[in-house]
């Protein structure tokens, strides 16, 4: 029952804040705004406006919907909703930040039609509205014992203003945000149902592959498609270059291949096998790039390398002259792909008139954007609808595939879906920066922190964020950061930069706390109790009460300080994308390899919408940062990768995931923050801190696997 | 191209393709079944996991040629309606985040459990080996196949 006890707000609600006319409703099902349409019978569909990656938004976001709506789960269906900027806000997944930034705006659609249908029922009855109360899709009239259905008012309903201010449900009064509620797609899914890009068809469709250069600084210099053109279903070989002279894009448009040869036919065999075939000269154009020369070049700038000093407290100089001791190790990263687990692809069909695309694409409005540039169509004439995504983790981000397919289908005249094989996908570029980074720690005669020293570099840009802990609770604090160039692409990947520095940073403190004879969790209590109390400087971006709120959680959990005989445990704590994090790893040792019993987390995300699927989220977030921790590498000769498929390139698997995670959320009411990628960043620290327990050895370079004594430095199994 | 009648979930299906066309693809594009998931057409990923007879395979290395009469299984045929244990485990377990493999991973299983009604933790982490979740789902795969192995007994 709801009543009294929420709060106002003032309406301004820029998309969707017309009503939809009652001429452009179809029959019997009434939209009442952007976000919903209500049946005759009380079925509502709520339309889940952001892309699904896995993250599980296409859930959660509706649950907030029919949360301040006031209907029963079981009453909604959900539809993924293409893109629509007149619509919807923000039809973007990346940083974590469709839940808290959609937050306000599902709440109020929700809140608002709750709003107009009461109003509805109202002028119906001749009753005031503040007499009238709503549960699961029926509005009451308590005094007169009347009711109705949603579905019975819904089509008066739709015929109402949008109000301008709504009441909002006090979260205690939550009877939907807080239950766990199944994947929506989840039987769809076990069934093996169409929901991916790549399951997409479409009648006269042929199916296109694309060829890009086979290293970086190389492009294409002339091919020979003769007999291609003549092999069975090939209909078509084609160049495409998205990247013309003088176009200048969106970010999205990172792509070190703007021009592709592309086969064109009819199944996907038939055309894997041609581009096979296919006879290409390629010239190099720029200098073709070794790993050793990153690993030098990184070394060189942390070495001797003068930096950007984004942030400098105090003075680090003089602090560190006077130390009674001075720790400092240096932390490094491959390069690494994304690997999501269905390649990228995308579906479009292009006319002289319009171009409709369909596909998976974490940013569907910098596509259409690119798209209508590049084909010189209005907007309004470039349509992206979304299928559910096998995995993002920020590669598709860039849309280079979906703007192929646009190219591709022009250049054909027929609508086409471009298919990446798994070499294309892992060989074509956009990864994760190979990072470098050395931090320096000053410790006093009491074992007190009195300086650090954080100094970063990686291909493109430092993973180091200046204003992050320790900054804040330290006097003397300086960040230095350098970057270098490549014609190797990078971009974002899960937890962009934290998902390295976050690792390097928590097992450099764990050294600092070793070198102080410190508790590790003491150490940086301490640290934080500092940052509460006499903060340094004003710019720090984290709340150091959080943050110190997870560890302390983590450390009750676990029992940390028990001793459990076989059982080496390293910790560590992350802020990123607005929560908080923090980890224990209970590492065992058996068949003398190193296996990660159980990760205890602790995480502070706000409101948990749905608490099932985001421990599902914060599980995933810890078996991907050990994989990529452990195993994943990228390495390079002569501009091209070495690996290119799973049998030389290793993710994590059943086997190497940890036995058992155990999470804890903090329940404090806070507005939701962001989840999809907190949980990674940590685990590589609490990773390497327990590998350091059981070994007396710190791991300063990812893959751990790849560190030549890795194995012989395990100790024997019992 | 050679003419091939396939014995499909329990159905014989006509299909024209070149004797090398891999199941996966004759099964995606010829039969238009799209649940079997294309993710690295080397056999390492277990994506394309389907079964002949009651033995799982990686339908992206066995070439139409090859197959003759065995019975194949794909996700569509392992139930007619998602009521298979292990899918209504996995349910039970909200497992998918992508999704993407899942299909492949139940496949995977339900060779595994007709071999192994009553598969071990480490049977379980072995026979699961082979097939890869990009999104780390592991733990509830596990525990799923748990769930229905005592569902099944
Ligand atoms: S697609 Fe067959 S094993 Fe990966
Ligand atoms: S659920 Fe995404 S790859 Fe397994």
């Amino acid at each position: 029952m709801l009543a009294g006890g929420g709060f106002m707000l003032g309406f301004n609600w820029q998309a969707g804040a017309t009503a939809v006319g009652l001429n452009e409703v179809p029959e019997d099902f009434y939209a009442i705004n952007a976000f919903l349409k209500i049946a005759k019978d009380g079925t509502v569909t709520i339309m889940s406006p952001n892309p699904e990656i896995g993250q599980n938004v296409k859930t959660s976001m509706p649950m907030i919907v029919a949360e301040e709506l006031d209907v029963s789960w079981d009453q909604v269906k959900v539809k993924q909703a293409g893109l629509d900027t007149e619509k919807y806000t923000r039809q973007l997944a990346g940083g974590s930040q469709s839940i808290r930034l959609g937050w306000k705006s599902l709440r109020m659609a929700g809140a608002t039609a709750r709003r107009m249908l009461i109003q509805a029922a109202a002028n119906r009855w001749g009753t005031p509205v503040s007499e009238l109360s709503t549960e699961n899709g029926r509005i009451m009239h308590a005094r007169t014992g009347r009711s109705v259905s949603y579905g019975d008012v819904a089509e008066d309903a739709s015929a109402l203003q949008i109000p301008e201010e709504v009441l909002l449900k006090d979260p205690a009064d939550f009877k939907i945000i807080g239950t766990s509620r199944k994947n929506v797609d989840g039987s769809h899914i076990v069934q093996g149902k169409p929901l991916f890009g790549l399951d997409y068809k479409k009648e006269g469709m042929l199916t296109a592959m694309i060829v890009h250069p086979p290293a970086f600084g190389m492009k294409l210099k002339s091919i020979d498609d003769a007999a291609v053109r003549a092999m069975p279903g090939i209909s078509d070989v084609v160049i495409i270059n998205a990247k013309p002279e003088g176009f200048s894009g969106t970010w999205s448009d990172t792509n070190a291949f703007p021009e592709l040869v592309a086969v064109v036919g009819e199944t996907t065999w038939q055309v894997l096998k041609a581009k096979r075939a296919l006879e290409i000269e390629w010239e190099t154009t720029s200098p073709l790039e070794n790993s050793e020369d990153h690993e030098k070049g990184m070394q060189e700038h942390i070495d001797a390398g003068e930096g950007a000093k984004d942030r400098v407290d105090g003075d680090t100089a003089a602090a560190f002259s006077s130390a009674a001791k001075i720790v400092e190790s240096t932390y490094t990263a491959p390069l690494v792909p994304h690997n999501t687990m269905e390649p990228m692809n995308f579906f479009a069909d292009v006319t002289a008139e319009k171009a409709e695309l369909v596909g998976p694409i974490q940013t569907p409005e910098n596509l259409r954007t690119t798209v209508s540039n590049l084909l010189g169509l209005p907007q309004d004439k470039v349509s992206v609808a979304l299928t559910r995504m096998g995995g993002g983790f920020g590669r598709r981000l860039y849309g280079n595939f979906g703007v192929e397919a646009a190219l591709i289908s022009k250049a054909v005249q027929a609508p086409v879906k471009v298919v990446y094989t798994r070499e294309d996908d892992m060989t074509q570029g956009t990864y994760r920066p190979a990072y470098k980074v050395k931090y320096r720690a000053a410790l006093d005669e009491d074992n007190t922190l009195i300086a650090f020293e954080v100094k970063g570099t990686g291909i493109h840009g430092s993973p180091v964020f200046s204003n992050r802990y320790p900054a804040g609770t330290v006097d003397n604090y300086l960040a230095e950061n350098l970057r270098m160039d490549s014609n190797i692409s990078t971009g974002a990947w899960r937890a962009p930069r934290s998902n390295f520095i976050a690792g390097a940073e928590q097992a450099f403190l764990d050294e600092v706390a070793e070198a102080a004879g410190k508790d590790p969790i003491e150490f940086r209590l301490e640290l934080f109790r500092r940052a509460m109390s006499n903060p340094v400087g004003d710019e720090n971006d984290y709340d150091p009460a959080r943050y110190a709120g997870v560890l302390e959680l983590v450390r009750d959990k676990s029992n940390w300080g028990e001793e459990m005989p076989g059982v080496y445990r390293g910790v560590s704590a992350y802020y990123c994308h607005n929560s908080y994090v923090a980890q224990v790893v209970d590492l065992v040792v058996e068949n003398n390899l190193p296996r990660v019993k159980k990760v205890w987390c602790a995480v502070d995300c706000g409101i948990v919408v749905n608490p099932d699927a985001a421990l599902n989220q914060v599980e995933g977030g810890i078996v991907d940062g050990i994989g990529h921790a452990m195993y994943g590498a990228l390495s390079f000769k002569d501009g091209a990768p070495e690996q290119n498929n799973f049998h030389s390139y290793r993710l994590i698997r059943n086997m190497e995931a940890p036995k058992e995670i155990e999470t804890f959320f903090v329940d404090n009411g806070i507005d939701p923050t962001g989840l999809g990628e907190p949980s990674l960043p940590p685990i590589s620290g609490a990773l390497a801190n327990a590998f350091a327990k059981a070994t007396g050895k710190r791991l300063y370079t990812q893959p751990f696997t790849g560190i030549p004594d890795f194995f012989d430095i395990i100790p024997a199994s019992g | 191209m050679a003419n091939y009648t396939l014995r499909i979930n329990g159905e014989l299906r006509q299909v024209d393709a070149d004797p090398d066309t891999p199941m996966l693809w004759v099964l995606r594009d010829h039969i238009n079944l799209v649940g079997t998931k294309f993710g690295c057409g080397v056999g390492q990923c277990g994506a394309c996991t389907i079964h002949l007879g009651d033995v799982a395979v990686r339908s992206c290395s066995v070439p139409v040629s090859s197959v003759g009469d065995q019975q194949v299984t794909t996700i569509e045929g392992l139930s007619s309606d998602g009521s298979h244990p292990l899918q209504q485990a996995w349910i039970e377990h909200d497992v998918p985040q992508c999704g993407y493999c899942q299909a492949g991973q139940i496949m995977n299983a339900a060779a595994l459990l007709k071999q192994n009604p009553d598969p071990s933790d480490s049977d379980i982490e072995q026979g699961m080996n082979g097939n890869i979740c990009r999104c780390g789902t592991y733990v509830r795969i596990r525990a799923a196949i748990k769930t229905a192995a005592e569902t099944s007994r």
